[in-house]
């Protein structure tokens, strides 16, 4: 018996360290040579952008991307005792509160802050976090199809829970995306704390459509993206970006003259970003030069047409597909982090039994 | 057995702990009374209602389907039958995402079935019931079928010759032989629908939400970690009374059979019922089971000059820093080292259960074994995250941590397939060969080894293809530039545009043949003794 388990521990070990051989343990994250980002699986960067930096600064970046943001704050949050990086890039206001609350990040003033605008500065007094980039949440139409039934885009978000707009509306679960929960916030701006429940149930009544994800609302459901047409989608409205008519045009395997979709310029919600020196990071100097980097001009421009988000440093341009088929919402609903920190879990579980149940 | 016992107690009873204290302790006190608040809420109490009645749904139409194949592997002989029998494992071994996407793929929004009659099957529980057949399916063939296969037809013939018409020689002599057999896979399959994930959260939308499912949802998603931590303790009594249960019908098989070769059991079919019910068995597993892999494949073939296979090894998609075939050799090795942790701690495990002697103490860690096969993955994965992240233990930057998780899951396996061969060794044979003057190191290796070595390869390649699909806890621990397999697929299947779904498609594809190929391996090994799930 007791040579049976020294020999099967021996051979066991003896594969263990084996496979040891083979597969190294990569990087180390301590080095003071190397930043660590920790964000989402939307974060992207163009290579000689990215390249610039490393070669300016003498810092290598190392990218970890970890699921959507939900998911990558929620994670961060659980390991901020020993984190896994040193910037954390991709919180947004409607999730701020929760990263703050739980002390998340450690104060730091971005050099470039001042020609930030200061709408998007939400942490003003303790810069715990600095704004990197703004997106506007709206509903998405389908222009072939509103042209072919003779029917005038909705506008408004009252105007989804008109009888000629049945059954059209495809939206994300707020419990668990984030254009949901922009879209679900985005009401409650509009009537109310009280009203919104109300404008839910009509919309209910008039045959809205509750999907998990943002991919399978818009790459699924929706008849206007090129690969919801493809997969027989039949919504022609969706909850999605001001963004993605540009997209739509900038992907195409043949250029349209004009973006297949367009936006619902009334039922839009702001959504801003934040990036955020983690408490406990092993590079806190490398950290905040990255800070610094995610808000410098040549960051700031090369961001759109990789994130499809919008810039938030004054005088950095934006790539003319944007202003001509995306521009963003000139009167967006927006509330305040405290207000949604407040409110954010009994709304959506409210929003759940309502909508879902 | 001290070496198991802390192998689990560190992986496992730790990180678990860890993560529920962290919902339930506030300012050092626990929080018990949160668990009566969580289960009057309406939509929980609407979770645990769903959870269970689909699990006991899905256990019933896998026995329905799988009970007349479970036969037919038994006692007919067909060509093409080891083969088939390892076409039918691969499901149970294969990533949820895998399988959840090719049912998508079959029955959903421009999947096979609309094409043909606009047959839609995915926002409605039926696909999450099929799904949850395609991947039992093999538990209740193998565990049911292996104990047939080895049941002496003869008895039945005797209780013929004695008078008893057909049915009734098998109702009195078959039946109650198997009935612990049926009873034990029923139960498996019950434990894995009832903390199904990846099914039921690719297949059932935002509607339907299993226990499991709601963990990740609370946990991940909307971060009220007291309930989560509520839940996975509901879930871990429900799954310590499943295996209890399950431990018992184990044990009252074991000590009442009289087995023989399997070899002598099977022969041609013969009659027109026989063929009719072959006939059968081919028809439903060609449409449940080989049909979403037939899917899948082709979908990964649906692009000029294996292209989607090509840009596999291109690392400019964007998605990963590496490129994606990159990940099927991080898997494989993942999976060695896995497997070796599987097989040393199962097999020390099992080789303690096996013994004699064995106290009830021992015993009852049977069941323990078990339990990460039913604790959400979830949990063990969040509990890695915050209970091994110091030191003297800081793996979390360690490549080691996803092997440890998947050995967690394999380990069962071991013990499950080591357990009856080691209670088969005949102590006798080591005695003869000690008198005989041979050393211990030379009875175990002349008595022991022979007789065990099989079953220790059968176990070791289920680990390393339970290992090789290992989801759940997989995907919060793998390090985001080093994906696993089933990892880069999920990955790849949330990106858009049909190059990262072709890709994703492909690399399936490429995992389905490395689980079908260790399953073959696997057939050609098959020990006389049956190994259940």
């Amino acid at each position: 018996m007791h040579n049976k388990t020294l020999v099967a521990v021996a051979v066991g070990l003896g594969l263990v360290g084996l496979s040891a051989c083979g597969s190294g343990s990569g990087t180390s994250a301590a080095d003071s040579k190397t930043v660590t980002l920790v964000s989402h699986d939307s974060w992207a960067v163009s290579k000689n952008v990215l390249q610039d930096f490393e070669k300016k600064t003498g810092y290598k970046v190392h990218v970890l991307k970890d699921g959507d943001a939900g998911q990558a704050v929620n994670k961060a949050i659980l390991t901020k005792d020993n984190p896994q990086g040193d910037v954390f890039f991709g919180v947004d206001n409607t999730l701020l509160s929760r990263a703050l609350d739980n002390g998340l990040f450690q104060p730091y003033r971005a050099k470039a802050l001042d020609q930030v605008g200061s709408a998007y500065q939400l942490d003003k007094d303790k810069h715990r976090v600095t704004p990197v980039d703004y997106g506007d949440i709206c509903v998405n139409y389908d222009k072939a199809y509103f042209s072919k039934h003779k029917l005038a885009p909705p506008q408004s978000f009252a105007d989804l829970a008109e009888p000629q707009y049945k059954n059209l509306l495809v939206t994300e679960n707020a419990a668990t995306s984030s254009p949901g929960l922009g879209f679900l916030l985005g009401s409650a701006a509009q009537f109310g704390d009280q009203g919104w429940p109300d404008y839910w149930k009509k919309l209910k009544a008039n045959g809205v459509k509750v999907v998990d994800g943002w991919e399978q609302a818009y790459y699924q459901e929706f008849s206007g993206s090129s690969e919801g047409r493809k997969a027989g989608g039949d919504r022609p409205l969706v909850v999605s970006y001001a963004s993605s008519p540009p997209a739509e045009v900038i992907y195409a395997k043949k250029r349209p003259g004009t973006a297949p979709t367009g936006v619902a310029s009334g039922t839009c919600f702001r959504q801003i970003e934040f990036a955020g020196l983690l408490s406990n990071a092993k590079n806190p100097k490398g950290a905040k030069a990255f800070i610094d980097f995610l808000v410098s001009k040549e960051f700031q421009e090369d961001m759109p047409l990789n994130m499809y988000v919008y810039p938030v440093l004054e005088g950095a341009k934006v790539p003319a597909e944007f202003t001509e088929y995306g521009p963003a919402a000139r009167h967006p609903e927006t509330m305040a982090p405290e207000k949604i920190a407040a409110n954010r879990d009994q709304w959506v579980r409210s929003w759940t039994s309502l909508v879902l149940k | 057995m001290a070496l198991p016992v802390a192998f689990f107690a560190l992986f496992f009873a730790w990180p678990v702990a860890a993560i529920v204290a962290r919902g339930l302790k506030v300012d050092g006190a626990w929080q018990f009374g949160r668990v009566a608040d969580v289960v009057t809420q309406p939509d929980i109490r609407h979770v645990l209602w769903f959870t269970t009645w689909q699990a006991l749904a899905s256990t019933a139409l896998t026995l329905l389907l799988a009970l007349p194949a479970a036969y037919v592997f038994a006692r007919l002989d067909f060509p093409g039958k080891q083969v088939l029998r390892a076409v039918v494992t691969v499901p149970f071994v294969l990533p949820t995402v895998v399988a959840g996407t090719a049912f998508l793929a079959l029955v959903g929004r421009g999947g096979l079935l609309d094409d043909l009659w606009g047959v839609r099957l995915d926002t409605t529980v039926w696909a999450i019931l099929l799904a949850h057949v395609f991947f039992n399916y093999a538990v209740v063939v193998r565990t049911v079928g292996g104990l047939w296969a080895q049941l002496d037809p003869r008895q039945e013939e005797a209780a013929r010759m004695l008078g008893a018409s057909p049915l009734g020689a098998w109702r009195k002599v078959t039946l109650p032989a198997l009935v612990p057999a049926v009873a034990a896979a029923a139960l498996m399959v019950f434990l894995f629908t009832f903390t199904s994930f990846g099914v039921v959260q690719i297949l059932g939308g935002p509607t339907f939400s299993t226990l499991e499912v709601e963990i990740y949802r609370q946990t991940s998603e909307i971060f009220d970690l007291s309930t989560a931590a509520v839940l996975t303790l509901l879930q871990f009594a429900a799954v310590g009374a499943i295996l209890a249960v399950h431990a018992w019908t184990v044990r009252r098989r074991e000590s009442t059979l009289r087995l023989v070769d399997p070899k002598v059991t099977t022969r041609r079919p013969r009659g027109s019922g026989q063929w009719a019910l072959l006939a059968g068995v081919l028809v439903t597993i060609a449409l449940l089971l080989v049909l979403p892999l037939a899917v899948l494949v082709q979908r990964s073939l649906d692009a000029p000059g294996l292209g989607y296979y090509r840009a596999l090894a291109d690392s400019d998609g964007g998605t990963f820093l590496v490129a994606p075939i990159h990940a099927v050799w991080t898997s494989l090795q993942y999976a060695a080292a896995a497997t070796a942790i599987a097989v040393v701690i199962g097999g020390l495990a099992a080789a303690a259960l096996a013994r004699r002697d064995a106290g009830r103490l021992v015993r009852g860690f049977d069941a323990l074994l078990m339990l990460p096969l039913g604790v959400s993955a979830v949990t063990v994965g969040f509990g890695f995250l915050i209970a091994l992240d110091k030191p003297p233990l800081d793996l979390r930057q360690s490549w080691i941590l996803v092997p440890l998780a998947q050995a967690l899951v394999g380990a069962p396996f071991v013990v499950r397939t080591m357990l009856p061969v080691l209670r088969a060794v005949d102590g006798r044979l080591r005695e003869a060969a000690a008198v005989l003057g041979a050393s211990p190191w030379r009875v175990w290796r002349e008595v022991d080894l022979p007789l065990v070595r099989r079953a220790l390869l059968v176990a070791a390649g289920f680990a390393f293809a339970v290992s090789l699909g290992e989801f759940g806890a997989t995907v919060f621990i793998a390090r985001p530039d080093n994906p696993t397999l089933p990892v880069a697929v999920a990955r790849l299947l949330s990106r858009p545009g049909d190059l990262n779904y072709g890709q994703a498609m492909a690399l399936s594809t490429i995992l389905m043949v490395v689980c079908a190929a260790a399953l073959l391996l696997l057939e050609r090994l098959r020990t006389d003794r049956t190994g259940e799930f």
